[in-house]
């Protein structure tokens, strides 16, 4: 069992009419299996409204399942007595940086997840230390989280999470609303702490660029898993996809449609460099 | 006809010690019926200067002519300026206040002063421009899906009959779908009603699939201005500011290099694929 | 002018003053307070100017930073002014005019209440510019503890403090957008009586309360996310120590208090 598996997983939205009273479902997560290996770069892609971030939430026990399980390092997160524990193994960032950060100085921010576990306070020290050099944040530590930019805050996200010392990341649009420089100075800093430091990281995304380097994606429409594979397997299916209000990168796009005109392309080229190798090729052939 | 800014500068806090030069000396024309995207990253003075374009920051030097009168002029009516230049704010659906989406939208032509029945005559036609029909006129903003929303906003600035409509990042946030429904129905409106638009983005994908004309912005300057296949040639300037190019113009250059024969103003995926289809042909 | 108070505001600096222990502070802004109470004469004014002087000086706020901050208070420091200039009686007679005279008490007495008031302002927003909201709030719950035990849930609300002072600023900066994006749309907040300009808020205040609303729900479950269950168990990053400096510091505030007292009573 991987480090994150989920099993018939169902969550059920409750409706509410005026009143407040219950007035229907609607399910959001819908027989969902999923079983990440522990160490992994798992992407999780989808529309919005495809349930993915109601997903996501499982993993930290932040909603609990309608029907079906989900095991966070084998711990059941339904469980009451698991619940610090799952918290603890799996820590997550949001969407929006402004409404995370809690402290009033970076370095207190990132202090605030091992204070709340009774963390005796030299080793806080320490472990805000590290997790601020982790994630590149150093020079920042005595800032105002309100002085810096969209990808900066997310840093310091992650590095809140970091120094709770989890053995998994999970990131929910963590990039959504930051510009493009900020974006891939998320995704740079991630990537880098599931290299360097052997995190499981599951990142929950539309941004088709930012999925090309996952171990493993998954794709979610109306709540299911609709498609999964290594990111080369999922974007060969490129109409598939689309038909699932997702894109593919240009590079993806334009050798699809080459090869829909008759080219022979290999399927899901997902850079550059292998679709000027094979355009090459087929350009010298006699 | 045309907005016309004159050596504009624009100083946030003037005359303390944090004052920062958000603008510095740009001079440009929108004139009528163009695209336009203005890019530059976080910071450049992007969206100071599309608050000038209606009147809500006054610059700090310069003048700005809409129609060749000074916007600054005591003569010269704010509240008429602000319907003839929409200008459709960053995540806009965080402006929604009414209960329901026929009301947010009448909010507009309501403040021009209107009857009720050029009102909600305004209303319905927005509605239609972004795609949603009378269904959703009772419905409240809170309940619709994000991309909905945003829809119902960019009504309620459409509902005042812009000749001008400038969007910074409509499409921030949204899924690739989403994305696409928006940036449509923008060009649609450009198409089918002549109306000039002002597209701030990120994307020089999206960029350069819609406007005509590219202007950078870097350090409150106009750093790069010109027709947009023109701009994506500078695609090194456009890294040394913290930009890019679309990634299409990568792959072509990567392809020129190992000897391709290939133009290299090529932006957009429709034309690498027919250029590509050519060269390919050509070769037998 | 939202954004001239500086009470509630931080300076970021390394001074002497933003070292010292929260609760050291707390204590020191009391007894200033206190002795402005105190001072009766010109000399006691000229001593709490002297003492508050060396204060910014220790502190390395720019004076420019801390005067800012009266300008939001001025209505209010005219208002008391008036007040003791017209409304003193005393002996010697200044000007007369209609129901109103200025007597030299008068005088003397709005000044020092002018006085009082100013270095007051700049006593307190010394205090919160040398403090971040978060030493200040754990500067409260531990110097409030006892209150636990009486059931006050001082740590509930040293914790809604300091994220009320960590959002004010984005939520003035939201307010700004919400504002320009109504006017946008043709929104007018500046003409009509108050009945009309209260009527044009609606448009600001909705979308800021669904906003505010919004970024609460999110920042709760964040928080439970990290782990965060009250105050039980919890290990502090930067536990309160009293050091030799935050001692010194008492004594100093007491020697100033006896000096107060002293040339109070003597002159």
């Amino acid at each position: 069992m991987g480090i994150i598996k989920a099993s018939k997983l169902i969550y059920d939205y409750i409706k509410r009419d005026e009143d407040g009273n219950p007035d229907g479902t609607r399910r959001a997560v819908d027989q969902v299996d999923i079983d990440i290996e522990a160490g992994s770069f798992v992407a999780i892609l989808g529309h919005n409204g495809s349930g993915k971030s109601t997903l996501a939430k499982h993993m930290n026990a932040l909603l609990l399942p309608t029907e079906g399980t989900i095991w966070v390092s084998g711990k059941d997160t339904s469980l009451d007595e698991n619940l610090w524990d799952v918290r603890r193994t799996a820590g997550m960032v949001f969407q929006n940086p402004d409404n995370q950060i809690i402290g009033t100085v970076v370095e207190e921010d990132v202090g605030f997840g091992p204070e709340n576990i009774g963390v005796p306070t030299p080793e806080i020290w320490k472990r805000v230390e590290q997790s601020l050099e982790a994630v590149g944040m150093t020079m920042y530590r005595h800032h105002s989280p309100n002085k810096l930019s969209g990808g900066q805050k997310q840093r310091v996200a992650i590095a809140g999470v970091m120094a709770m010392r989890p053995r998994c990341i999970v990131l929910d649009e963590p990039t959504a609303m930051l510009d493009p420089n900020g974006r891939k100075e998320v995704i740079r800093t991630i990537r880098e702490l599931n290299r360097a430091e052997q995190i499981t990281v599951i990142l929950i995304t539309h941004y088709m660029e930012e999925v090309i380097e996952a171990d493993h994606v998954y794709v979610m429409d109306d709540g299911r898993i609709v498609m999964e594979g290594t990111p080369h397997e999922v974007f060969a299916r490129t109409e598939e996809l689309k038909s699932y209000r997702l894109d593919v990168p240009q590079v993806t796009e334009l050798s699809w449609q080459l090869k829909k005109a008759g080219l022979p392309l290999s399927d899901g080229i997902l850079t550059i460099d292998a679709f000027v190798d094979e355009i090459m090729t087929l350009y010298k052939k006699p | 006809m045309a907005i016309e800014c004159k050596n504009i500068s624009y100083i946030y806090g003037n005359g303390s010690p944090q004052e920062i030069r958000a603008l510095n000396h740009v001079t440009l024309t929108i004139p009528d019926g163009q695209f336009i995207g203005l890019i530059g990253h976080t910071g450049s003075g992007k969206s100071t200067l599309i608050q000038h374009l209606n009147g809500l920051l006054k610059a700090t030097e310069g003048d700005i002519l809409y129609n060749g009168e000074s916007i600054y002029a005591e003569t010269f009516s704010m509240k008429s300026l602000r319907s003839k230049v929409g200008l459709v704010f960053q995540y806009p659906e965080h402006q929604l206040f009414e209960t329901d989406v026929f009301t947010d939208v009448c909010f507009g032509p309501k403040n021009l002063g209107l009857d009720d029945e050029p009102i909600r005559r305004r209303a319905r036609e927005a509605l239609d421009l972004v795609g949603l029909d009378a269904s959703y006129d009772d419905v409240s903003p809170f309940e619709l899906s994000g991309g909905q929303k945003r829809r119902v906003a960019i009504a309620g600035v459409l509902a005042m009959k812009p000749e001008v409509l400038i969007l910074d990042e409509p499409t921030a946030g949204l899924d690739p779908r989403g994305r696409d429904e928006i940036l449509d129905q923008v060009a649609k409106l450009h198409r089918e009603q002549g109306m000039t638009v002002v597209l701030v983005s990120h994307s020089m994908e999206d960029v350069a699939r819609y406007v005509d004309r590219i202007i950078v912005m870097n350090h409150g300057n106009a750093a790069l201005d010109g027709a947009s296949k023109e701009v994506f040639r500078h695609y090194r300037e456009l890294e040394e500011i913290g930009l890019a190019a679309p990634q299409v113009t990568y792959i072509i250059h990567a392809l020129k290099e190992q000897g391709f024969p290939i133009a290299d103003d090529i932006t957009t995926i429709k034309e690498a694929r027919e250029a590509i289809l050519r060269a390919m042909g050509d070769k037998t | 002018m939202i954004r001239d108070i500086t009470i509630g505001q931080y300076y970021q600096t390394d001074s002497l003053l933003h070292r010292l222990d929260p609760r050291t502070k707390l204590v020191g802004t009391l007894v200033f307070i206190v002795s402005l109470f105190i001072a009766g004469n010109w000399l006691c004014y000229a001593l709490a100017a002297v003492w508050l002087a060396g204060m910014i000086r220790l502190s390395r706020v720019p004076l420019s930073f801390i005067v800012r901050g009266l300008k939001a208070v001025m209505i209010l420091l005219l208002i008391s002014v008036g007040f003791n200039l017209f409304l003193t009686n005393g002996e010697t007679v200044l000007v007369r005019f209609w129901i109103f005279r200025i007597t030299l008490e008068g005088l003397r007495q709005a000044f020092f209440m002018a006085l009082r008031l100013i270095f007051l302002i700049m006593g307190s927003s010394l205090m919160t510019l040398t403090t971040t909201p978060n030493q200040l709030t754990d500067g409260l719950e531990t110097g409030l503890g006892f209150l636990k035990k009486i059931r006050v849930p001082i740590h509930e609300i040293a914790m809604m403090m300091s994220i009320a002072l960590r959002f004010i600023p984005i939520l003035i900066e939201e307010t700004d957008k919400i504002m320009k994006a109504q006017m946008a749309r043709g929104a007018d907040f500046e003409t009509g009586n108050l009945i009309e300009r209260a009527k044009a808020l609606v448009p600001i205040l909705v979308p800021l309360f669904i906003s505010a609303f919004r970024r609460a729900t999110d920042l709760a479950m964040a928080m439970e996310a990290r782990c965060y269950h009250g105050g039980e168990a919890r290990t502090r990053m930067k536990p309160l120590v009293y050091e030799t400096r935050d001692r010194m510091t008492y004594l100093a505030f007491a020697a100033y208090l006896a000096a107060m007292i002293a040339l109070n009573r003597i002159f």
